[in-house]
């Protein structure tokens, strides 16, 4: 479960990061940056409870 | 910026806290690796939102927000590392316990009731930010948005908008804050990374990469904020956390001093980065669409154009997750202050003065005076601590002096603090002096007054009474 949540979380991640990147280089249109960035948003916070643990 | 860490020692009380009044356990000792993360989690905050476009709005130039920053924020480390970490290892005590040894419980009472005071006016405008974001949400009008100069409500909707946030926010500091802290938790790499990708996008919608000269106002552009007054800014927006003695509490489970390195995740990615990528939305918005910088755009309207609907999540995640303990902090204060007050009509208390002060945009909108003023008045209290730690013995006066002497009332705390707190406020309000550059003098000031009254027959007195 652990590695899961980690895999999908670094995704989530990539996807927050990822494509603003890319619209900065002309590679991707502003509409799918901000789908994607909301979808990946959702991802971290289901990925995120499971992978960080709180001290 | 955040209170978080402040509000553990508010009260003296926290849920789930443990050591409040005993030197920390070697066995409960933490490394550097959960130090690192916690400042950078808690330095990326709504206020962010805020602060980044404001230093545009006061016409900052691109030298004084990439080396300014870079260099006050550098002092706020050394700050925490060599007198705050300092301390906290070799006292291991939160604030509010050393306070109380020297000053006495009752004095350490009407502290907290400064602080909740101070609480609420913060979670207020962490209140303002959040409400930005609800209104992309209702068509374009529904919701007219603060601006930079607003200071009363613009109307019905906005104040239904603070309402229900801030009520939202209260309810659920009643249940305590362990949800919303873990939440915080969670969010902060996915915060940071949001306001990456706003500059980023900001960028490629200016179509260039060169960050200087966007930065750089445009040739007329009145500066009313100097390089100097960025350093100070940096360094002292978090003055009562680290000079002020706030971070005590979380840094006393360090095993050593050099956990006090941390702070410098917490600096550089929130108060540095995160602060520069929302100023390039200001810029974006001055640039592309002729905003009057000075009028400057709500958070909300920013972040949803630029990154849609990951961005306002984000504005209202980072004013929540910083508003939330704030409320349930602030209550905590005015339930130590108000003999008989219960737990729940303490956080309603603290809530409503929240979401009264959230109405009002002008403390989100007067952040960089408010955060200033913020400092004047808590940082002082950790000069007298810094006094009784370093120098009480070599001057020949009592450490811990209230302690020892029983006392629940330090009258030589009181006067060197309140005094050099009352020139400042002076110096503010009559001469325009600006607030960030008032809280290390303040601090000066208080720790000299101490160290001479005490001196003088002031604190042994108390010692010896």
């Amino acid at each position: 479960m652990h590695t899961a949540a980690k895999i999908l979380g670094l995704l989530a991640l990539a996807g927050t990061i990822v494509p603003p990147a890319l619209f900065m280089g002309s590679a991707l249109g502003l509409d799918a940056v901000k789908a994607i960035m909301f979808v990946s948003s959702i991802a971290w916070f289901v990925a995120a409870p499971f992978w960080m643990k709180v001290e | 910026m955040t209170v978080e860490t402040l509000e553990d020692d508010a009260a003296g009380v926290v849920a789930g806290s443990e050591y409040e009044r005993q030197r920390v356990p070697e066995g409960a000792l933490r490394g550097p690796s959960s130090f690192w993360g916690m400042y950078a989690g808690e330095h990326t905050a709504g206020t962010e939102f805020m602060i980044g476009p404001l230093f545009v709005a006061w016409g900052a130039s691109a030298a004084s927000l990439i080396f300014g920053l870079l260099l006050g924020n550098l002092l706020a480390v050394l700050t925490w590392r060599y007198l705050t970490a300092v301390i906290a290892c070799d006292e291991r005590l939160t604030l509010y316990y050393k306070m109380e040894r020297i000053a006495g419980r009752k004095l350490v009472a009407f502290y907290n009731l400064a602080n909740g005071l101070l609480f609420c006016f913060l979670a207020g405008a962490m209140i303002t930010v959040s409400a930005t974001a609800v209104g992309p949400f209702f068509p374009p009008g529904t919701i007219e948005m603060p601006t930079f100069q607003s200071t009363m409500p613009t109307g019905i909707a906005w104040i239904l908008a603070c309402i229900a946030i801030g009520t939202a926010m209260t309810l659920v500091a009643l249940k305590g804050y362990g949800v919303v802290a873990q939440v915080g938790h969670y969010s902060a790499p996915w915060m940071f990374l949001v306001f990456v990708a706003c500059a980023l996008v900001t960028l490629g919608k200016l179509g260039t990469t060169d960050v200087w000269a966007l930065l750089t106002p445009p040739p007329g552009t009145e500066q009313k904020i100097s390089f100097l007054g960025i350093v100070f800014f940096s360094w002292f927006c978090n003055a009562a956390m680290h000079l002020g003695m706030a971070d005590l509490s979380v840094l006393r489970f360090a095993k050593k001093p050099s956990a006090g390195w941390a702070s410098a995740s917490g600096m550089f990615l929130g108060h540095y980065v995160a602060w520069i990528c929302a100023a390039l939305l200001l810029v974006y918005w001055v640039r592309a669409h002729g905003v009057d910088p000075t009028k400057g755009v709500d958070p909300g309207t920013m972040v949803n154009d630029s990154v849609g609907w990951a961005g306002l999540l984000c504005v209202i995640i980072a004013g929540w997750t910083t508003a939330n303990p704030t409320i349930y902090r602030a209550g905590l204060a005015f339930q130590g202050m108000i003999p008989g007050l219960s737990r729940t009509a303490a956080t309603l208390l603290a809530g409503a003065i929240c979401i009264a002060a959230g109405i009002f945009p002008a403390f989100a909108m007067k952040l960089l005076d408010f955060v200033g003023l913020y400092g004047t008045v808590l940082a002082p209290i950790g000069a007298i601590i810094i006094v009784d730690h370093f120098f009480a013995d070599s001057l020949g006066i009592a450490r811990d002096p209230a302690a020892r002497s029983g006392s629940a009332f330090n009258p030589v705390v009181l006067i060197a603090w309140l005094l050099p707190v009352a020139v400042a406020m002076y110096g503010y309000w009559q001469h325009n002096l600006f607030a960030s550059y008032l809280p290390l003098p303040c601090a000066i000031a208080c720790g000299l007054l101490y160290a001479l009254l005490s001196r003088a027959g002031g604190g042994q007195a108390v010692a010896r009474s």
